[in-house]
């Protein structure tokens, strides 16, 4: 190691990360949350270009359905129907650790499964909704 | 009371970080403002899944739905970049690349907003 220096700044020794640790529902949980804010994030242009769509007329609303209506335009909407409900119910989970609530280790465990379960429970909801003709109550 | 603080960054409310707890005030401000408006966005998206254009035109062509809709993309977009910073500050470690991402999720952002608004003005100006 000697005869080769590093060059400064590379291979920094780094602290325990994701290949040290035991998996728990808190940390996975955490990373979830990160996750469905970066789908939600494509989410967001995905609904300007829904909104663009709308404005342009029947034509430009049928070719934005045309690609939501395909089964992995389905997929991408599942996706996002479950993102926008964990991000949401992770959210107030963290609204509650930043008043100081739900910190102790058990709550916080039993709280992140919760949100999980939730989360699961209501995009299946939403696309249970759909398809038993019970949306679009809007009409 | 003594501080830690330089006289400089007690007045000006920063740390090393460059910025004081404005970052993190904005991102739970934004947060609680998106639950209502995320609950109303999913409950609006429900209820016209299924329809068809002009019930979607209709809806987003009333004053109040437009405001929501409007609000909703703004604030959600707000929270997306202070969001998207987090992740930039924790992953990417070059000053450069730093602020290069910085602007350009600023510029998507805004982009993305104009076009969200530019798109509601239209519907409701069409109907």
């Amino acid at each position: 190691m000697a005869d080769q220096p590093q060059k400064p700044g590379r291979e920094r020794p780094l602290s325990p990360h994701l290949t040290i640790y035991r998996w728990q529902v808190t940390m996975l949980a955490s990373i979830t949350h990160r996750v469905t804010g970066m789908a939600l994030a494509v989410g967001a242009l995905v609904l300007a270009w829904w909104l663009v769509s709308v404005s342009n007329g029947p034509e430009g609303y049928d070719s934005f359905m045309a690609v939501a209506i395909t089964p992995i335009g389905l997929l991408i909407l599942f996706g996002f129907a479950w993102s926008l409900s964990f991000h949401l119910l992770n959210g107030i989970r963290h609204l509650a650790w930043d008043l100081g609530y739900g910190f102790n280790k058990t709550t916080a465990t039993q709280t992140g499964s919760l949100v999980y379960i939730l989360s699961l429970a209501a995009a299946l909801a939403i696309f249970a909704f759909v398809w038993t003709g019970h949306a679009g109550y809007l009409q | 009371m003594s501080s830690l603080q330089t006289p400089l960054h007690k007045v000006q409310g920063l740390g090393a970080s460059h910025s004081g707890t404005g970052h993190f005030w904005r991102q739970r401000i934004t947060a609680v403002a998106l639950v209502p408006l995320g609950l109303w966005f999913g409950f609006a998206m429900l209820g016209l899944a299924g329809t068809n254009e002009v019930a979607v035109l209709s809806f987003l062509a009333r004053p109040w739905n437009a405001l929501l809709m409007a609000a909703f993309a703004v604030i959600l977009l707000y929270h997306m970049v202070l969001g998207l910073q987090d992740i930039v500050d924790d992953y990417v470690h070059t000053a450069g690349m730093k602020v290069f991402l910085r602007l350009a999720i600023l510029a998507g952002a805004i982009a993305t907003g104009a076009t969200s608004l530019f798109a509601l003005i239209r519907i409701a100006a069409s109907t």
